[in-house]
């Protein structure tokens, strides 16, 4: 039986200093990242020891250097949030990690929560500089000139499924589902064929099928292993081939069809051989094709669409969810699904209010029809960018949100919310709580542990290697028992 | 748990064709003289936000590779 999909994003911002000569993008992300304040919160520890990027799922520790910053530098550069997220600087951006969640409605709403946090630091950062100096964010994935940054998805796993199984089934999946998670692009880069429009930021830079790198010679398929969790029960499957999305319903789609797989594979429930004979040169070819009807080979011989593709693993959900009992969101993730693939075969202008990649391309080309511009156009190139842009009055996507002429999944009350309120039925309640409540004696802080250190004494470290405990139901009795710190650590060891 | 909303979906035809056949050529160019001034309406805005310097401000947004 699958084990509960508890997931969570980490998103890395583009960030520019509008009028600023000597704009330093470390120096500027460190300014942001620390600009957003929450009471008594600034002078907590990110935990490193907890930390290892370098160990392989396939089973191997590579050799490298593990990074950990000294205490200044580490408090410097993170930020624990009260809504169990984390922000902070990872090498030249600004990235944000939301909350461990259960469901993909959670997901939109913290992962758009972390939109409006990076907004306010951005513009507490922006009043820190020079005048007429102004920070800029955008929530995209590529300069347009071969640079990217990442919009990685997590997943928790069950250990006891091989990661030999996960790559046999995952690999096809993830090449096609770009027809609905791309975030659309103006041209080409990286040395890929030249196209006008494609429909993701992030195809163009895969270059291998599986393996460790997430900064070069990209893969489709990350093997980090490093389950934030019981490593004996779990593993974090960190998916990060897809794209920064704007769009909620995108945003919705995209982690609730990729959990349903997951889940079936987990249950051995993909007996169908969907294996690609070349997925790197897939995933371009399927990305650089607007119409969706470009056929890619498959190992055994067929050519399919990538919309054919998804239909099969569509097929393969709706008979694996027919025997189960499912929830009402599992349900509206077939259904959406179902209605998005429909129009792809159709015509994918059909989804210019859902799909992002269609959202950008029918609002450019509205444009370009009445200015009379051409894909080079630089207007174009920017209307590109500033799809993405974090400013509410600027930002070319909250301006079509504003409209109406995109579909939500969430309120903007909710997601106001989850700026400061944690999920509850994870145990990033817990971390969230503990925040809130013991500011002055949480010490240090990671995804599966939590320190304190009170007074002289040792500090005190508490695991959380099970995702889903320390969610309300199961704390919210001993915090209310614990007025302070010390009492919280009392109350664990009775 | 709230449920979903979307303010716009597409037609959905069971049979695959495009616009709903009850649509006469008159009702269909008035929509279509809508949906133009729809569009009009929204290139309009994006006209009014839209950076000035788009050719500089392009040329100069550049970014360190992250993941």
């Amino acid at each position: 039986m699958a084990i509960p999909k508890v997931m969570g994003t980490e998103i890395e911002y583009g960030i520019t200093v509008r009028n600023d000569r000597d704009f330093d993008p470390i120096a500027s992300c460190v300014l942001l990242v620390n600009a957003y304040r929450e009471e008594h919160t600034s002078r907590i520890l990110w935990d490193y020891d907890q930390e290892n990027p370098l160990a392989d799922a396939r089973g191997f520790q590579v050799d490298g250097e593990k990074y950990t910053p000294n205490q200044q530098e580490n408090i410097a550069r993170n930020k624990t949030l009260v809504n169990g997220a984390r922000y902070y600087v990872d090498h030249a951006h600004p990235e944000y990690s939301c909350p461990e969640v259960t469901n993909v409605r959670d997901l939109v709403l913290h992962e758009k929560a972390g939109e409006r946090v990076v907004e306010i630091s951005r513009r507490e950062a922006t009043a820190l500089l020079p005048p007429g100096a102004q920070i800029l964010l955008y929530k995209n994935n590529s300069d347009r000139k071969g640079n990217s940054y990442g919009s990685h998805e997590n997943y928790l796993m069950d250990r006891r499924t091989s990661f030999k199984q996960i790559v046999e089934h995952l690999m096809s999946f993830l090449v096609t589902r770009q027809v609905y998670t791309g975030a659309g692009k103006v041209g080409s880069e990286n040395r890929a064929h030249p196209c006008d429009y494609q429909l993701t930021q992030r195809a163009d830079f895969f270059e291998t099928e599986v393996a460790l790198d997430t900064m070069v010679k990209r893969p489709i398929i990350n093997t980090r292993d490093e389950p934030h969790a019981d490593r004996e029960k779990y593993r974090r499957l960190h998916v990060i081939v897809g794209d920064s999305n704007m769009s909620e319903y995108t945003i919705y789609l995209r982690n609730g069809a990729t959990a349903l797989v997951l889940s079936m594979i987990e249950d051995g429930a993909i007996r169908k051989d969907l294996s690609l004979r070349d997925p790197v040169r897939a995933i371009k070819e399927i990305s650089h094709d607007a119409t969706c009807k470009r056929e890619v080979q498959l190992e055994n011989g067929k050519k399919l669409t990538a919309v054919q593709i998804q239909r099969e693993f569509l097929e393969l959900a709706l008979q694996y969810t027919a025997s189960r009992p499912i929830d009402a969101i599992t349900r509206d993730v077939l259904a959406k699904w179902q209605h998005v693939l429909e129009c792809l075969e159709r015509d994918p202008m059909l989804l210019a209010g859902e799909i992002d990649w269609v959202i950008k391309k029918a609002m450019i080309e509205s444009f370009m029809e009445k200015k009379g511009l051409d894909w080079e156009s630089s207007q174009v190139q920017m209307l590109d960018l500033q799809y993405h842009d974090l400013r509410p009055d600027k930002g070319l996507y909250y301006v079509l949100e504003r409209q109406g002429r995109v579909a939500r999944i969430v309120t903007d009350e909710e997601i106001a919310a989850a700026v400061s309120e944690p999920p509850e039925d994870t145990r990033a309640y817990f971390r969230g709580q503990c925040l809130k409540r013991y500011p002055g004696e949480v010490f240090g802080v990671n995804w599966d542990s939590i320190s304190f250190g009170i007074g002289d004494e040792p500090i005190k470290r508490v695991l959380m290697g099970e995702p889903l405990k320390g969610s309300k139901v199961h704390v919210e009795e001993l915090l209310e028992a614990s007025p302070t710190a010390a009492d919280l650590v009392k109350n664990l060891r009775a | 748990m709230a449920e979903s909303t979307q303010k716009q979906k597409p037609k959905r035809g069971s049979d695959g064709e495009g616009t709903g056949s009850g649509e006469g050529p008159q009702k269909l160019a008035k929509k279509g003289a809508e949906l133009k001034e729809e569009m009009d309406a929204l290139v309009d805005e994006i006209d009014e936000v839209l950076e000035e310097n788009a050719e500089e401000f392009v040329k100069n947004y550049v970014q360190r590779g992250g993941q």
